[in-house]
């Protein structure tokens, strides 16, 4: 196992590459100068292209590129153009509240939607199960902004239970942090309840027709070792799947709930640093994000191991 | 017991245990109080008032670098970090003394050096430093707080260039900032002015803070604008950027915020029936909507066809686009300057006003050759103004017959793309739409957009020798009777040859919690004087 992984970690670096170059490449012919930003509006033409000259925007794409992976092999990410801080800095400042959402998010989401899966084939057919996978449509429907704008209407405007916007880092306490979190979880984790509750039903339900599932409720075992002892376990893989290809889901989700609810997360900066062609740091940003796939991927993979022992690498 | 109180108990109890007994720290009523949170119109994405020259960069920055003179709400240059000043008879030696007990956040005195290198790396970037740099013979540091500024020839307006609001305003930094290369960012912040700049806790893209500086020395004089004693109140503002304007609306209601720069039109409403919000025009000076036509190229390089749109174009219909329905928001502008200032002027502005006359607009384009080629109007549909303004624009110039390639996009392409002179079907244009600060139009010094000198003209490049003249006419005006006539024939020039369509004037409201008074009217928020209770 120790060798699979070491050899999925290798594996991962051309992948890293070809992620990297592609970055690189989209960006430069992107339309999009980042030096007209910095200059403003009423800047002459000559001031924009000396900050181009300073940022050394104007040199070759093939200098730029090497210049730019010289750096990422020496674990230096670039410094942004806008702000003049380490991309490696500003990654670590947005990390925090996006690792927040995303743990509230996924706790959220295996908690909520799991066992309504599981109630849901338990009781497939029925008002419950109807019921259930009503709510996964509606939960798939809605967009998560709009999910965002109506829980921060009830939950904060009217009711006052809770904030609107912002964040607060666990060190000022557990309240404050999860406070700041509940409603954009909620927002968030919609799509993902709605998704990972209908694949837990469908995989429960084909697990429910097996013979030793038979044989389990004939030995006389109770409804709930039945359901989620015997049957859940071997139906995990797929969820186990549909959770690991969810957590992509969020990071793109992250974006538009980070900024709905105010939130300092990595999907605010990305926005940013699009939108201001702060190549350094969207370059950084995407890298990021592909290791993190390329890492979900292979816990997902050790994870079926632990879940259904037939599976061996 | 109400149910956040439970929630709060229950949730309180869980973390204890998962967290060991973190807390939050106790922030009781009256710090709470001495910190202003703030949502600004945008994101300081950076912190060099000089190398980056966008609005909100210089809306910080005036709370943390003190400037020389500085302009107030009567549009009038006034001392601030200088005692007096003196110029020769013959207008080319200026010789400044500086206010004693000046000190930079770092405790160190603010000395003619650190003046002399300031206005040095302004002078490189600003327009009129750039002119006053071309006149000049030298800039020196006589003794700690005297420095002398020699010129070639007389610059009358040398105050007002050491005044203006318009970015970059002439901060003044320590020597060793100030002798960063204008091009590039200065990395340390302290300043000259009444709050510090807290770099440790700055998240670009979602928070800013600044402490009071309890060393700064206001001037005995009330404050106005960004002259006068600046009084700061509270200990701490805190910025918060909020990119959702709902987002920010429904934080000022919740009491999260306690002042919102610029809440978006069709929010105000709700903010207006709030009984704990004021809501008011943040600045009287407003904004002057515009798109730009490609001079270089056709069918715009004809001044007929740039007539021809100026005849059909409703400044109603754009302004509605921008601001809707309330008509306390804009006014129709038959001129180029900031409607109630002293320089306003509506000469030669009859093409803009009355009934909008297509036929005429026809005729006249037809005259002017135009054949039915694409025109292509860039539209950056990131920014509300632009996109408003740009669907009209397509509108207009489809009644007109016109062939219009719309190219939506947003406004890093737009201000890359416009900046392209090669023809409109291989990368460059024929329009694109802003609009300008009406702070940066109450006159030609800091009005890059009016000037029509060909190639070094702002983009779209017009070349209008009458507008020309009539600038120099005005920089080298008296008094303000030449300075007003001066306008009133530039007015009319630019007008005739079209260096840019405006779309008429509006203003935009500010909105902050009943809590917080001191809050003034002007070209930027202020916050001496700004104060806030429990």
């Amino acid at each position: 196992m120790l060798s699979y992984i070491l050899r999925r970690i290798v594996a991962t670096l051309p992948v890293m590459a070809i992620v990297a170059l592609f970055v690189f490449s989209l960006l430069y012919i992107a339309p999009g100068d980042p030096a007209v930003v910095i200059a403003g509006d009423q800047a002459s033409p000559e001031d924009v292209e000396r900050i181009r000259q300073s940022l050394g925007l104007d040199r070759p794409f093939l200098v730029q590129f090497g210049s730019w992976v010289w750096r990422i092999l020496h674990g230096d990410l670039g410094t942004s153009i806008f702000t003049n801080l380490p991309v490696s800095a500003m990654i670590g400042q947005r990390l925090g509240p996006t690792l927040s959402l995303m743990i509230v998010t996924l706790l959220l989401t295996i908690v909520v939607a799991v066992p309504l899966g599981v109630v849901a084939a338990w009781k497939a057919g029925s008002l419950i199960d109807r019921v259930i996978m009503g709510f996964a449509v509606f939960g798939f429907s809605l967009p998560v902004f709009v999910v965002g704008y109506m829980l921060a209407y009830i939950f904060a405007l009217e009711l006052e239970w809770l904030p609107v916007q912002g964040y607060t880092p666990l060190t000022q306490g557990f309240w404050p942090w999860l406070e700041n979190l509940i409603l954009p979880a909620v927002a968030l984790g919609c799509v993902y309840i709605a998704l990972v509750a209908r694949i837990t039903r469908a995989a429960m339900l084909e697990v429910l027709q097996q013979d030793y599932i038979r044989t389990a409720k004939a030995k006389g075992l109770g409804q709930g070792g039945i359901l989620f002892i015997h049957a859940l376990k071997n139906a995990a893989v797929p969820i186990v799947t549909v959770i690991g290809i969810g957590i992509a889901l969020l990071i793109g989700g992250a974006v538009v709930t980070e900024s709905v609810f105010a939130i300092p997360g990595l999907g605010r900066l990305t926005i940013d640093a699009i939108l201001r062609r702060d190549y350094p740091v969207i370059q950084g940003i995407v890298l990021l994000f592909s290791f993190v796939y390329v890492l979900v991927n292979l816990m997902i993979d050790v994870v079926y191991t632990l879940v259904d022992p037939r599976i061996r690498y | 017991m109400d149910r956040r109180t439970v929630l709060k108990g229950l949730a309180g109890a869980g973390g204890l245990a998962l967290t060991g007994g973190l807390s939050a720290p106790a922030i009781g009523q009256g710090a709470a109080a001495r910190t202003l949170r703030f949502v600004p119109q945008a994101n300081l994405a950076n912190f060099d008032p000089i190398w980056g020259t966008q609005y909100v960069v210089r809306n910080a920055a005036a709370m943390v670098w003190d400037t020389l003179y500085g302009i107030d709400a009567q549009l009038q240059p006034q001392r601030q970090m200088v005692e007096s000043e003196e110029v020769t008879d013959d207008g080319t030696t200026w010789t400044f003394k500086l206010r004693p007990g000046l000190k930079f956040h770092d405790g160190e005195p603010v000395r003619s050096k650190d003046v002399v290198a300031s206005l040095t790396r302004w002078a490189a970037r600003d327009p009129m430093g750039l002119m006053i740099k071309a006149l000049q013979q030298e800039l020196t540091a006589v003794d700690d707080r005297t420095f002398k500024w020699v010129l070639k020839q007389p610059f009358p307006k040398m105050l007002y260039a050491l005044a203006k609001n318009n970015s970059p305003c002439g901060f003044i930094m320590p020597e060793r900032i100030a002798q960063t290369d204008p091009f590039k960012q200065i990395t340390d912040y302290v300043g000259s002015g009444p709050m510090k700049f807290a770099k440790g806790e700055w998240v670009p893209g979602a928070k800013a803070v600044f402490e009071k500086f309890t060393d700064y020395v206001p001037r005995q004089e009330k404050a106005s604008w960004l002259a006068g004693g600046k009084q700061i109140l509270v200990d701490r503002v805190e910025w918060i950027v909020m990119p959702d304007p709902a987002t920010a609306a429904a934080a000022l209601q919740n009491g999260e915020v306690d002042w919102w720069e610029s809440p978006i039109a069709d929010l105000v409403p709700v903010l207006k029936k709030n009984k704990n919000i004021s809501v008011d025009i943040g600045d009287p000076l407003g904004n002057i909507g515009s798109f730009r036509m490609n001079h270089l190229f056709a069918p715009f390089n004809d001044v007929r066809a740039r007539r021809a749109v100026l005849m059909a174009l409703s400044q109603e219909d754009y302004m509605r686009a921008i601001v809707g329905d309330d008509t306390a928001l804009w006014k129709p502008l038959p001129g180029f300057f900031t409607p109630d200032t002293p320089l306003y002027s509506e000469v030669g502005g009859e093409i803009l006003k009355g009934k909008r006359d297509f036929d005429a607009a026809k005729k006249l384009l037809a005259e002017s050759g135009y054949s039915g080629q694409p025109v292509t109007c860039l539209v950056a549909q990131d920014q509300p103004i632009t996109k408003a303004q740009g669907d009209v624009t397509a509108d207009l110039l489809k009644k007109l017959g016109m062939n219009v390639d719309f190219v939506a996009t947003d406004w890093g392409t737009v201000g890359s793309r416009r900046a392209q002179k090669t023809p409109p079907g291989q990368g460059g244009w024929n329009m694109f739409h802003t609009w300008h600060a009406g702070a940066d139009c109450i006159n030609p010094a800091p009005y890059t957009a009016i000037r029509a000198n060909g190639d070094k003209a702002w983009f779209g490049w017009p070349n209008s020798p009458g507008t020309e003249k009539e600038v120099t006419s005005w920089f080298e005006a008296k008094n303000l009777d030449e300075e007003k006539a001066a306008i009133g024939r530039l007015n009319k020039a630019a007008l005739d040859d079209v260096v840019y369509a405006p779309t008429g004037f509006f203003l935009s409201y500010t909105a902050w919690r009943k809590n917080v008074s001191g809050i003034t009217k002007g070209p930027l928020p202020f916050f001496w004087g700004v104060s806030k209770s429990a």
